[in-house]
């Protein structure tokens, strides 16, 4: 703006300026619209009309073949009813307060661990990450053919040590926590986030403590665990939300065609109910209120926990 | 690859001579240096049992599919009699080449797709400074958290009046339209490059997409193989989308067709568990490979979702 002060009147240059600017930044605008467009299409298309259309298909009647009809909250209404609605909430939240806990603390152990391990520690988090690879579907197969009541390897090398292992598989007190045991073999990639949390605490603060005469302890929950927060943070929300919606081991292990030979009530989780109701006996409106129900449920939880956390989680910096 | 308890003997030893505890404070400017080394052996002693917790399972399946039919539980590390028929069964019982070709089609449009359209709307994001791009990316991330239950009807019921259920197509077309998760990180990895870059292209008369295309993609190629390897494992190991989508046997994909092996084979009155077992081996040693293959992708990918989330 100024090396043209000498030539041009001070008003014209001004609007000129001004409206090559404006030029510039309506092209701005249409260009990084242009690069976004795909992803606004897509959002249109297969998440907003889907959150409007479900929600007006969580007040119908419909299986598809026939228009949706309108019963207004009858859906809801029944669910309040439906045993199986209380046995699937009841069977999630039992997986998710026991899975997750231990699925955090699981990794921060191993993290710790490997945080010491120096330079083998390569090795061992390739060894951790494996199962993280393993489709789904072969866990829940393993989760059969390991938790194996008679002859399962659990079983037996719980037998060398006196242990009279239960029926992981099919008894209903045990499905469960089967489950949870080989949810937890999968804690993979969760030892590597805590793990690059766990090297980017500066060893200045270490020193320091030492220097104090903190011990291991003391380091670990005054140091450790408040600097690596935002991260353990970040894995507890995750995987509560992935907890509240499992389904493929457990489908997998125990349910679908040739599978009714025992009653697997105890693995019915949400998820699996929701999709049993909309894929299997077509009641898609019932599936869709369903599906709204655990939406709030875990839109509550994300927000106990988010307001939780401004108590709990230390940010370094903070700015960002 | 060494075994645990070797590279436990490897590392025990010191790099640097002992020096007495006792010796006049000096300034603590040295990194961490093993102070116990007792301490180190129980580490790596625990780390080595854990990583026999890890890894074992997949011995016991590898181990089990070697084995005839009546010793797949025998828990045994080496099979008494060892067979490969059970590969062969497979192939001939189940249409495995075909299931195989269809995840593989599958997953390969999936993982390239996704990446392209994500980079694209990344670096709208990143680069472009235009009124409402906050609360846009604020969308993008706020669908994140939206539970997939919430939209699984509705968009089943899209690709149902389109005609295509039953084929492969909506399993991998989303992907054409980015995802929230992808275009997150690949924007991470945007912002990290130096802005004067792109503005010197600019003045040597480069345009939007000469500068996408030329500077931005070929300086962010780790970020755009992490997404492909991540979306690649994601398609391939799905069960959901395949249960949902797919009826008939000879569409199906290997994670689908393994669930109805498990289902004729292991329970179905046939109790034919080799079959189910050598099935998950071929469904699990691809993802495997591509771990070993992309291995430091992955952690690094892993690394900043979760310190930069």
């Amino acid at each position: 703006m100024a090396q043209s002060a000498t030539t041009t009147p001070e008003a014209p240059r001004d609007s000129v300026a001004l409206r090559a600017k404006r030029l510039s930044r309506r092209r701005n605008t249409r260009a990084a619209l242009l690069f976004i467009s795909p992803w606004i299409i897509g959002f249109l298309v297969f998440t907003a009309w889907p959150i409007v259309y479900s929600a007006y298909l969580s007040l119908t009647d419909y299986d598809v073949l026939n228009d949706p009809s309108f019963i207004g909250l009858e859906n809801y209404q029944e669910m309040v009813e439906d045993p199986k609605i209380r046995l699937a909430l009841w069977n999630t939240f039992y997986f998710t307060v026991l899975q997750v806990p231990l699925y955090v603390m699981v990794s921060l152990g191993l993290a710790l661990l490997l945080d010491k391990a120096g330079r083998a520690a390569g090795f061992f988090r390739t060894a951790f990450f494996l199962p993280k690879m393993t489709p789904p579907v072969a866990v829940g197969i393993l989760l059969l053919l390991l938790f194996n009541g008679q002859d399962g390897l659990i079983n037996t090398v719980l037998g060398w040590v006196g242990v009279d292992g239960p029926a992981w598989t099919t008894d209903p007190t045990w499905v469960k926590p089967g489950l949870i045991l080989i949810s937890l073999w999968s804690v993979g990639s969760s030892v590597i986030i805590l793990l690059a949390a766990l090297q980017n605490v500066p060893q200045e603060l270490y020193d320091s403590a030492r220097v104090d005469g903190a011990g291991w302890w003391q380091q670990t929950f005054k140091i450790t665990i408040p600097m690596i927060s935002g991260a353990l943070f970040f894995i507890f929300i995750v995987n509560t939300i992935a907890a509240f919606q499992t389904f493929t081991e457990a489908y997998t292990a125990y349910f679908g065609a040739g599978n009714s030979t025992y009653s697997n009530d105890a693995a019915l989780f949400y998820v699996i109910y929701l999709f049993q109701q909309g894929f299997e006996f077509l009641n898609m409106g019932y599936a869709s209120a369903m599906a709204w129900l655990l939406f709030v449920i875990i839109m509550i939880f994300t927000a106990i926990q988010m307001l939780a956390s401004r108590r709990f989680v230390y940010y370094e910096g903070e700015q960002r | 690859m060494t075994a645990g308890p070797v590279g436990a003997e490897r590392v025990e030893e010191p790099k640097v001579p002992p020096t007495p505890v006792q010796t006049p404070p000096r300034p603590p400017i040295r990194p961490r240096k093993p102070k116990v080394t007792v301490r180190k052996v129980l580490i790596l002693a625990a780390l080595s049992a854990f990583t026999l917790l890890f890894i074992y399972p997949f011995i016991w399946l590898l181990s089990a599919s070697f084995k005839p039919r009546g010793e797949v539980f025998d828990n045994k590390l080496i099979p008494d009699t060892f067979v490969f028929e059970n590969y062969i069964n497979v192939w001939r019982e189940a249409p495995m080449a075909l299931w195989m070709w269809n995840t593989v089609f599958v997953t390969v449009l999936a993982a390239v797709t996704v990446t392209l359209s994500s980079a694209l709307v990344a670096w709208g994001f990143a680069y472009f400074r235009f009124r409402g791009r906050n609360l846009l990316f604020g969308v993008v991330l706020a669908t994140m958290m939206l539970p997939g239950a919430v939209t699984m009807i509705p968009v089943f019921l899209i690709w149902n009046n389109l005609g295509m259920v039953d084929t492969l197509t909506p399993l991998w077309a989303k992907n054409l339209f980015g995802s929230a998760f992808y275009i997150f990180l690949l924007r991470q990895f945007f912002l990290g490059l130096p802005r004067d870059l792109f503005e010197a292209a600019r003045i040597d008369g480069a345009n939007n997409w000469t500068i996408f295309s030329r500077i931005a993609v070929p300086l962010t190629k780790p970020a755009l193989i992490i997404t492909m390897i991540f979306e690649f494992q994601v398609a391939w190991t799905d069960l959901l989308q395949p249960l949902i989508y797919l009826r008939d046997s000879s569409n199906f994909t290997v994670p689908r067709g393994l669930k109805a092996l498990l289902d004729q084979y292991g329970f179905g009155g046939n109790w034919h568990w080799e079959i189910v077992v050598t099935a998950s081996v071929i469904t699990t040693v691809p993802m495997i490979i591509l771990f070993f293959l992309g291995q430091r992708h992955f952690v690094q990918g892993i690394a900043t979702t979760g310190t930069k989330g």
